[in-house]
């Protein structure tokens, strides 16, 4: 069953919901379904009980980050120029990114179809980074929602058990984002290499010197 | 001769008149102990013996592998991958190429093919039969069972060596084929050992099967209805004990994995023992796919002439990529941008995903079945904690 036929008969099962296929142009060509966070877990409950692809298996669950890019695209246009037709480069910037995403890998063990890859997307990367959790449906995303909450801070509401998977308690940051700096919290043992020198003297530095 | 003076210290509870009354005890157990198989440790709240409450605690080997991956070249996290499962390095590479090959829309050369097949079974004899090894030392047969499994596994580790250079960080496959091919008289060397294997497997088998502490040990332990097997995502020999008919070289059958007749072995309970069962099953499948595959294996290149893996740029897009690792489903999930490196690299990991059910399976049940329902799951906190 392809992405479109899903798609359509979502749309036909579920009122007011807003999807869109993103579409992979490798040649890997596995299309994703792009969910509004406040329709997701009735299209979720839909797919795994009432579409006819029955996707009873959650296979994998995970973050991703995008932050916030601006893209320069060059365009030529003709423009007058003097009273004279010039083609001139006009620059366009488009921004993307600026959230965070989550992506659930579905497949149907009953009949051995899949994967449909389910997105959801925050409204930003900072406060408002809530999306509903999908444990309630499939028990296989509760440690990988809690991994994604851990290293990407992605909160999903709904989570039986929502704490942090790898990293400790009282651990702030979220590692995998792509702006994160590690802390200036250790030792470095100066070892001779240019970066890790440069670091160790920063840090003394910062220390107050040996 | 001095006198005992009544104590200004008062107690802070009185003595204990109704033993077990209404107190839990809190267990930690791990990090450190030899059941946890690596550093891993559980929170249990206990009722005199019983299980009560059960919470996993991860993370004491996170390096952060996705981190460490997405700043490195597609060529650079092979390597990296025989880090995940130590134990089946070889499963973790073909994992993690196939999801390459998927993104880039690279084919395998024929013979590759084969000698994927080849140690991939041959890494799922190994582990299995070191699983049912420690399995036996969880439930305190100490030793004898355990080394009659290494000296086994010795003999296939001895095999990858000759093969790859390393034992178990064997850093074998590439997207687009295998790094070296099989040296001179390589092949003769693994038919011996495969004709060699059922001999231990019976062995193993008259010795163990309806062994009488084997059996009230495991029999009805740790049990996981169908249903909940494929809600929580077990995968592997953890899913087909539960009888889920679900092996991904049946299903995708990724690779070449179509040509060879094998049959996949269900259990009907669930519980430690259709786990252990299940594998020792397995074991005698995988000789007969690495049977027909030494029969069958073709001369040939063993790289595609295509692909370059150095400085290898796909297109933008994303794919995931999973196989059937003698632990379950391991999935690569790979996002590139067109750069160099992947933009998003992601491990499903089997041993974590199957832990899902762990205090399902040890509520209600003693202190001494934790270590061994733990045992029949088969991690490796290489993977678990990445």
């Amino acid at each position: 069953m392809n992405l479109e036929a899903i798609k359509s008969e979502i749309e036909a099962n579920v009122p007011g919901c807003r999807l869109e296929i993103i579409p992979n142009t490798s040649p890997s060509a596995q299309h994703s379904l792009l969910v509004d966070s406040a329709h997701a877990f009735t299209v979720a409950s839909f797919l795994r009980d009432g579409a006819s692809v029955r996707l009873d298996y959650c296979s994998n669950v995970t973050g991703i980050d995008w932050p916030l890019k601006e893209i320069s695209t060059k365009t030529k246009v003709k423009k007058l120029v003097d009273g004279v037709e010039k083609d001139v480069d006009e620059i366009v910037k488009t921004q993307t990114g600026g959230y965070l995403e989550a992506v659930y890998h579905l497949y149907s063990m009953e009949q051995r179809q899949g994967p449909v890859i389910l997105r959801m997307r925050t409204e930003d990367r900072t406060d408002r980074v809530h999306l509903p959790s999908l444990t309630p449906l499939w028990r296989s995303a509760d440690f990988q929602e809690r991994e994604a909450f851990d290293l990407f801070g992605i909160i999903f509401d709904g989570h039986p058990d929502l704490r942090r998977l790898l990293m400790w308690e009282g651990f702030v940051d979220h590692p995998m984002r792509r702006d994160y700096v590690d802390p200036d919290d250790y030792e470095y043992e100066p070892t001779a290499h240019d970066e890790v020198l440069k670091r160790a003297k920063e840090h003394q530095a910062a220390e107050g010197g040996l | 001769m001095s006198v005992l003076t009544e104590s200004t210290i008062a107690l802070s509870s009185g003595p204990v008149t109704d033993p077990g009354a209404s107190q839990l005890l809190e267990v930690s157990m791990g990090p450190q102990h030899p059941s946890t198989h690596g550093v891993f440790r559980m929170d249990v709240s206990l009722d005199g013996e019983q299980v009560v409450k059960l919470k996993p605690v991860f993370g004491y080997l996170h390096r952060n592998h996705e981190k460490i991956a997405e700043n490195e070249s597609y060529l650079g996290c092979m390597p990296y991958t025989d880090r995940l499962d130590y134990i089946c390095s070889i499963t973790n590479n073909w994992a993690y190429a196939l999801a390459v090959e998927t993104l880039a829309g690279i084919k395998v050369p024929e013979r590759a093919e084969y000698l994927r097949v080849i140690t991939g079974e041959l890494t799922r004899l190994q582990n299995h039969a070191s699983l049912v090894g420690f399995l036996m030392q969880d439930m305190g047969a100490s030793g004898t069972p355990l080394m009659y499994a290494f000296r086994e596994r010795e003999k296939i580790l001895d095999l990858f060596e000759a093969l790859t250079g390393a034992r178990m960080m064997c850093n074998y496959m590439r997207f687009g084929g295998c790094r070296v091919d099989a040296p001179a008289g390589w092949l003769q060397q693994a038919q011996k050992v495969i004709d060699a294997f059922p001999k231990f497997l019976d062995e193993f088998e008259s010795l163990l099967r309806t062994n009488e502490i084997l059996m009230a040990r495991t029999q009805g332990v740790g049990r996981v209805s169908k249903e909940l097997a494929i809600n929580a995502g077990l995968t592997g020999p953890m899913a087909r004990a539960s009888g889920v008919n679900y092996d991904l070289r049946k299903v995708d059958s990724y690779g070449i994995y179509d040509r060879f007749s094998f049959r996949v072995p269900l259990g009907e309970f669930g519980d430690v023992y259709d786990r252990y069962m299940i594998r020792l099953l397995e074991m005698r499948e995988s000789l007969e796919i690495l049977k027909q595959a030494m029969r069958e294996i073709p001369a040939g290149p063993i790289m595609d002439p295509g692909t370059k893996i150095r400085g290898f740029r796909p297109k933008a897009g994303e794919a995931y990529g999973r196989i059937e690792a003698p632990k379950g489903e391991l999935g690569f999930y790979l996002i590139s941008d067109g750069t160099g490196n992947p933009y998003r690299f992601r491990v499903r990991p089997p041993s974590l995903i199957n832990l899902t059910v762990l205090e399902d399976m040890c509520l209600g049940r003693n202190v001494a079945d934790i270590v061994i329902i733990l045992g029949s799951v088969d991690i490796v906190l290489g993977e678990v904690d990445r």
